[in-house]
């Protein structure tokens, strides 16, 4: 690693190096901080939700708690894909303001964990206002693949606030 | 803060708030005329260790407000002042502002200063203005006769027992005490004391004469000599320029050194005096509080785990039980044989960790004292409180949620139910009107009954309202408790109702909401001048549902049973068309609205013909909506789940459960069902 070079990470990534789970959408490579991961567990039918947004497959019973399933595809405009064999739900636990959370996210297959420094993170060049890129931490240069990191924290926080603006708007 | 600091706090805080229950129930059975020397000792106690809690943790506006206060009842416990009804009144406020401290201080918000100044001014004054003890606390069951505070002068022999020293006791203590009190003056002996050599030090030789002249009462000092009696052997004598006319109140001591007698010896215990007019509260009270003096504290955290990693042992169970059943090797009998004893273990295991997080009702009922205490004397009204199954327990959640209704009924009751002494007398009535609080068990629910011996309801003026407002027809005839619950209409709750029916209608309907969501149910019996009673019916726990598990399309939804009325098989042709409502059809008399349940919730449905599904009619606030599914597939009892753990609130669903398949099933909301049905047909 090249000590010399200046740090020109985001705060809360200054942590030189972390390993993160890669995983596949389509033609695109995603991870995901591998100490957000909880399991990784094959794609089990989900119980659906009244009155919930697309990318909301439903619940799933991760031994006894109920966890909400999202459909990444989906989330990220991508074209649906059939689930197959090889079709994962990555289970993540993300500490946020109001407890613990649990939460799946439905994606094609996992790749592997790599090592990605913090300081190699490159911006996520803006493209108009598509939402989705809000929930990009960064893009990385991992071999010949550009790895997309995940912005977990604003994928909850935008499922979360999108939750009560439709409780709300329902209500009044 | 340090997170162990925390902790110290919140068990500081926990404890202080319990105490300060303890403390008002106390207060409440106090009699101003017969007071309990053991009830003021519990409430100067609490005082007291509040105030040493505060002043470890530097909780300084505590500590200085606590300290006035047990000041002030330490003139009282010491029988220098006497029980007052003012007074007892203003130790209730004081408990109030304390409570309120220790809330603000808990939450790190900033007290209310005026308040707590106000009371602590009032208790200042008290004390200043010190009425010289009509009747001071012990003194009332010896000496009948009111005590003049004229000087007497006494001899006392304190001879302590040669072991008094054994345990720290220190007699310059009881000389210090017993100096404050008058001038006194003190004669050592030390006839008794052996050479040097043979000297023990931890054995007392000494003997003393003291001479008191004090114009306080024998038992006074009899007080603060209580103190060493275990240890010691007291003699004391009544001498010199007693006045003739002061009742003969000699100090009666024991002879031998008893085994701690905890009780004053000169004055016989209280216990038998009339208990104060809340009546039944200190009895049960009394001895729930040497019942929990047997529990211990556990989060409810750990139970919620417990109570869930039971759940799944349930379920694992029943799935197991599922895949035996469709094997037929010879051995699967003896693995259903073991599996049905596992079922029973399972079952009873589930019921005992339910059992672990049910509380008595008296959590509930224990603010009910104060509260009749309070609005009675504002009201001028005379009610005596009589509470019956304190003890009858109810899950945490269920006693949480009860509170505020109950508090309602209650109120009511006294408000506008039990009528003034004058009008009762007018009526024949006894002039104290009795309002009662019950509680039972009955099957798997829990009854409670608030109710009163005053004026009942007005039935006719409801019933004239509830035509003029459109709720019933003119020339609807209703039988009497129709025309009673009619007040749970959400219609009733305007002000203007509210005066015309003496506030009987005020946000009887929100209670109504309240049970319901509660999965109870509430009903009302009135019988005019006689009184009224509400009776409510609540689920022992709210962790499980009994509920009929429905088909939709490839979807299973749990419906709770209590909220079903009916399932019905439809006939072709039963369902009308109603412009602007939708699919309507006649049930007892009234027409109902179907709601599709695949279409509420937007699922591909197996069936769209009525006729081929089944509809079921489902209640809630009144109202009653056809719900129409695919199929019913049977009952059963499920483990209720938060969605809000992981997601949050779903319009029309209130949980989650897991069925035996391992599968998610939603528990449908049915008040929420039932009003979105309410919307579509006003959109």
């Amino acid at each position: 690693m090249n000590l010399n070079r200046p740090i020109m990470a985001t705060k809360d990534s200054a942590d030189a190096s972390h390993q993160v789970l890669t995983f596949c959408l389509g033609s695109e490579t995603y991870a995901v901080d591998i100490l957000l991961v909880q399991e990784i567990r094959g794609w089990t039918p989900v119980t659906r939700l009244p009155q919930s947004p697309t990318h909301m497959l439903g619940m799933l019973n991760l031994r006894g708690s109920i966890v909400p399933v999202i459909d990444l595809r989906v989330r990220f405009g991508l074209e649906q894909a059939p689930f197959t064999p090889v079709t994962v739900i990555v289970v993540l636990s993300v500490q946020t303001p109001s407890g613990r959370r649990e939460f799946g996210l439905v994606v094609d297959s996992v790749s592997d964990v790599v090592d990605i420094d913090a300081a190699e993170l490159k911006e996520t060049p803006s493209l108009g206002s598509k939402p989705s890129v809000e929930l990009i931490k960064g893009l990385a240069a991992v071999a010949d693949r550009m790895l997309i990191l995940l912005n977990v924290d604003e994928l909850i926080r935008c499922d979360l606030a999108q939750a009560e603006v439709s409780a709300t708007t329902r209500a009044a | 803060m340090t997170l162990e600091m925390d902790q110290f706090h919140a068990g500081f805080f926990e404890e202080a708030f319990e105490s300060l229950d303890a403390m008002e129930n106390a207060l409440l059975q106090l009699d101003p005329g017969t007071p309990n020397a053991d009830a003021i000792n519990l409430i100067f106690r609490v005082a007291h260790s509040i105030k040493g809690g505060s002043g470890m943790f530097s909780f300084t506006e505590v500590a200085s407000f606590t300290h006035t206060l047990e000041t002030l009842l330490d003139e009282l416990r010491a029988g220098r002042m006497a029980v007052t009804r003012p007074i007892i009144d203003l130790l209730l406020k004081s408990t109030d502002v304390l409570r309120g401290m220790l809330q603000a201080t808990q939450r790190k918000t900033p007290v209310d200063q005026q308040t707590v100044a106000d009371i602590q001014f009032d208790l200042e004054m008290m004390l200043v203005k010190r009425a010289p003890a009509a009747g001071p606390v012990v003194a009332a069951e010896v000496a009948p006769a009111p005590l003049h505070p004229k000087e007497a002068t006494w001899t006392i022999d304190f001879c302590p027992n040669a072991r008094l020293l054994a345990p720290g006791a220190d007699p310059s203590r009881v000389f210090a005490e017993l100096a404050e009190m008058g001038t006194m003056a003190l004669v050592a002996h030390a006839d008794k004391l052996p050479a040097f050599a043979d000297l023990d030090p931890e054995v007392c030789y000494l003997t003393w004469t003291i001479t008191l002249t004090t114009d306080l009462p024998a038992e006074a000092i009899q007080n603060v000599l209580d103190w060493a009696e275990a240890e010691c052997q007291l003699r004391s004598e009544e001498s010199v320029q007693r006045r003739p006319e002061v009742a003969p109140a000699t100090i009666v001591t024991k002879d031998q050194p008893t085994d701690a007698a905890p009780a004053a010896p000169g004055a016989p215990q209280p216990s038998a005096t009339p208990q104060a007019p809340v009546g039944e509260v200190g009895g049960p009270a009394a001895k729930a509080s040497s019942a929990e003096s047997n529990s211990i504290r556990v989060a409810t955290e750990k139970l919620d785990e417990l109570m869930n990693t039971v759940g799944e042992i349930v379920i694992a169970q029943s799935m197991l039980m599922q895949l035996v059943d469709g094997t037929k090797p010879p051995r699967v009998d003896r693995i259903r044989a073991g599996l049905i004893q596992l079922e029973r273990n399972v079952r009873e295991l589930q019921e005992s960790v339910m059992r672990v997080r049910m509380l008595p009702i008296r959590f509930a009922f224990s603010r009910f004292p104060r509260l009749v205490h309070d609005l009675s004397a504002r009201l001028n009204k005379q009610i005596e409180l009589k509470m019956t199954g304190e003890q009858t327990e109810l899950d945490k959640k269920v006693l949480e949620k009860i509170g505020d209704p109950l508090v309602h009924l209650v109120r009511n009751s006294i408000d506008h139910g039990i009528e003034l002494p004058e009008t009762r007398m007018a009526a024949g009535k006894a002039a104290v009107g009795t309002l009662f609080l019950n509680a039972y068990q009955r099957g798997g629910s829990i009854v409670i009954e608030v109710g009163d011996d005053g004026a009942g309801l007005n039935l006719e003026r409801i019933l004239s309202k509830a035509r003029a407002k459109g709720l019933v027809g003119q020339n609807d005839t209703l039988s009497d408790e129709a025309i009673a619950n009619l007040i749970f209409h959400p219609g009733f709750s305007t002000a203007e109702v509210t005066t015309e029916l003496s506030g009987r209608g005020v946000g009887m309907d929100v209670v109504r909401r309240n049970i319901e969501e509660l999965g109870g149910s509430i009903e009302l019996r009135t019988e005019t001048g006689k009184g009224s009673s509400v009776v409510i019916s609540l689920p022992l726990t709210l962790a499980i549902v009994d509920g009929l598990s429905v088909a939709v399309g490839g979807e299973v939804y749990i419906v709770p049973l209590v909220a079903i009325i009916a399932s019905l098989q439809f006939k072709r042709g039963r369902a009308r068309r109603l412009a602007g409502v939708g699919e309507v059809f006649l049930f007892r008399d009234d027409y109902i609205p179907i709601i599709r349940l695949h279409e509420a919730f937007n699922v591909e449905p197996r069936c769209r013909d009525l006729e081929l599904g089944s509809v079921m009619v489902v209640e809630c606030d009144g109202r009653k909506v056809g719900l129409f599914v695919d199929e019913l597939l049977g009952q059963q009892q499920v483990v209720v789940k938060s969605m809000e753990t992981n997601y949050h609130r779903i319009e029309g669903v209130s949980g989650a459960t897991i069925l035996g398949d391992g599968s998610v099933a939603l528990i449908l909301d049915i008040p929420s069902l039932v009003r979105y049905a309410a919307e579509r047909v006003a959109a």
